[in-house]
């Protein structure tokens, strides 16, 4: 039986110098007239050990890692093939802590298997919600979706059911499932990895939530500067032929518009417009897609959806806590020194993310403050580590969880300048629409930069700024801007000084 | 525009040119084809999709993706983003601007690439990505491009 390697094709190991390990291995293979098949995996997501190199031997599939491509010859010689010892031998990595201490759900198979290969999608489980919705009444898919609890994982935490069960009870012919994959928030990387990693669950969870509303055409919204992500469902949906029947989804890639990531501005983008946001009512739900009834979720939602078909509500709604329900794949980025996926259940506190997975900051000075959530999410102070993993409770902090992005910087930080920032992103961002957003994104930066230069009463200007902001734009890139902004004022005070 | 470049989206947008939504993947192909999007396009494709002009300028502008003037030799992205921040994206962005002002190469910035564990992230003409970019790194990847060209 021929042996087979896994290197992965993930855009995070491509940058580490996947590609020219795979080139090294096939030289030194040839050399030694050494035979073996590689296989281009996604990443399990420990970014410190990319490029990850892993071979299946009787005692599992043995790591090692970070391997560069001046290491292969002495690989070879340790005898890795088979797992021999070497300075970089992980071990199986199904039993590496930071996985064993996981518990993966959506993102179980990414960095396992062949991403364009749809027989070893299914061979890994894959493809058994599809077929169980196939037999249900659409109703009660939606129920199931439903009593799981799952809400929407691009940020907003909207229960996914009730979104189907609108677009299900609406009265027209032509419906659409959309998917945004806009992941535009920095910190964010789990669609990515599950595009690049595990693409036919994310076209399963869409093809249910097709038979779920009635829609027949699904549309993923993909940021252009994902490349290498859409390639890969550019392949495998190839690779999938009719797999999914009558349900047909299309690639669409979007063009550098961070506010495209709105639902309704990504409708606009999709119609051939300029992703200006929509008024709200009506709901996509109602009105979306060229005026049709659109559902529209994030990756992680639609991928997760086939787990809870096939091992039924009950088993996602367990997990978690308070209102939280199910597992959400967070994302350690950053300053931390064990940067990457981290899939948990909810109910974790940030501080054993931090530490416990991250292992502190990556450059060994003391943590000082955390974004989660995005460029719109605030910004953390140790005195808050102890919150849970839960949206509720990080509303009642004034944080958000949003799409559990989380960005650690140290006592380097300058966080007026972070503050400033905020503003300076929304000003170059913001859609136009809206005069708060508009307008009050370029105040905003004027305003920080008048207390930097010492006039300290300019702070209640600024407060009063977010205040319109918050209450007036039309979406969360206006409205949302202040949570970093009276974050850094809030809790670090002392740097607008 | 040649009579090369003009049969070129002449046949891109006849081929795209029923799908619903159609004008971003025809912008989309034209500037891979062209490597920018020059005004002459813009009469062309507004009588095709049967758009005005201002509708396909105005979404040309728009986008941060779409240029409208031939880039570089090379397109380098220095991630500025949060994550990258974090690591240090300044500094190196400050060395990018420093290090290329009199080349032919264009740099821009990018706000992520989803490399936000292994900062500062470089992406050079789309699909090359490289992670943990010190200066010194850089300057080496930059020379790279030098001797390739």
């Amino acid at each position: 039986m021929s042996i087979t390697v896994y290197v992965p094709g993930d855009s995070a190991a491509l940058a580490l110098g996947a590609d020219e390990v795979v080139a090294a291995l096939t030289a030194e293979a040839t050399k030694l007239g050494s035979g073996f098949r590689i296989v281009r995996n996604g990443s399990r997501g420990l970014f410190w050990l990319e490029p990850l190199v892993e071979v299946v031997t009787d005692h599992g599939r043995i790591a090692y890692g970070p391997v560069t491509a001046a290491d292969i010859p002495g690989l070879f010689a340790a005898n890795f093939l088979t797992g021999g010892n070497h300075p970089l031998h992980l071990g199986n990595i199904e039993v590496f802590p930071y996985l064993a201490r996981q518990q993966r759900v959506t993102l179980r198979r990414t960095g396992v298997i062949d991403p364009r290969s749809l027989g070893d999608y299914q061979a890994h489980g894959g493809g058994k919600g599809l077929d169980l919705a196939r037999n249900l009444a659409p109703a009660d898919i939606v129920r199931m979706v439903t009593d799981s609890g799952l809400r929407g994982r691009g940020g907003a935490a909207f229960p996914t059911g009730i979104k189907w069960k609108t677009v299900l009870d609406a009265s027209t012919t032509q419906k659409y499932i959309v998917c945004n994959a806009d992941e535009g928030d920095s910190g964010t990387f789990s669609d990515r990895m599950q595009m690049e990693g595990d693409p036919c669950c994310l076209f399963e969870g869409m093809a249910i939530a097709g038979l779920a509303a009635g829609a027949n055409k699904g549309y993923i919204y993909v940021r252009s500067e994902y490349p290498h992500a859409i390639a890969t469902l550019n392949a495998a949906l190839e690779a999938a032929g009719d797999w999914l029947g009558e349900f047909r989804i299309e690639v669409r890639k979007a063009a550098g518009a961070y506010v495209c990531g709105e639902e309704t501005a990504m409708l606009e983008s999709i119609e051939g417009k300029r992703g200006i946001v929509r008024s709200k009512p009506p709901l996509p739900a109602i009105s979306g897609l060229f005026g049709q009834p659109t559902v529209i979720n994030n990756v992680i939602t639609f991928a997760s959806v086939p787990d809870i078909l096939a091992q039924g509500a009950s088993f996602y709604r367990e997990m978690g806590v308070g209102r939280s329900r199910g597992t959400l794949p967070f994302q350690l980025a950053g300053n931390i020194k064990y940067g990457g996926l981290v899939e948990v259940p909810f109910g974790l506190t940030l501080r054993e993310l931090l530490y416990d997975f991250g292992g502190g900051s990556r450059s060994g000075r003391p943590l000082r403050a955390v974004q989660v959530g995005g460029p719109l999410g605030a910004y953390l102070p140790e005195s808050q580590f102890d919150t849970v993993l839960d949206y509720e409770a990080f509303a009642a902090v004034g944080a958000v969880l949003g799409h559990g992005g989380i960005v650690a910087f140290d006592d380097t930080v300058d966080m007026a300048k972070q503050a400033r920032y905020a503003m300076k992103f929304c000003a170059l961002e913001s859609c136009g629409k809206c005069t708060p957003c508009r307008i009050g994104s370029t105040r905003g930066v004027e305003i920080i930069d008048r207390i930097s230069a010492g006039q300290i009463d300019q702070i209640e200007l600024l407060r009063d700024l977010c205040d319109t902001m918050t209450h007036g734009s039309m979406c969360a890139m206006g409205s949302m801007t202040p949570y970093p902004v009276l974050s850094s004022l809030n809790h670090f005070p002392e740097d607008f000084q | 525009m040649t009579d090369i470049s003009s049969d070129i989206v002449q046949s891109i947008v006849a081929a795209k040119r029923e799908l619903p939504g159609a004008l971003l993947p025809i912008l989309h192909d034209i500037q891979h084809a062209l490597g920018y999007l020059p005004g002459e396009v813009v009469p062309l494709i507004a009588k095709q999709l049967n758009l005005s002009r201002a509708e396909v300028h105005g979404v040309i502008t728009y986008y941060h993706h779409f240029r409208q003037t031939p880039p570089g030799s090379h397109v380098v992205h220095v991630c500025c983003a949060e994550a990258c921040q974090a690591n240090g994206s300044e500094a190196l962005a400050a060395h990018a601007r420093e290090r290329l002002k009199d080349s032919d190469l264009t740099l821009e910035p990018v706000y992520c690439l989803g490399l936000c564990s292994i900062g500062p992230a470089v992406q050079i003409d789309e699909t090359t990505l490289h992670a943990r970019v010190t200066p010194e790194k850089f300057d080496a990847l930059i020379g790279a491009l030098g001797e390739r060209s």
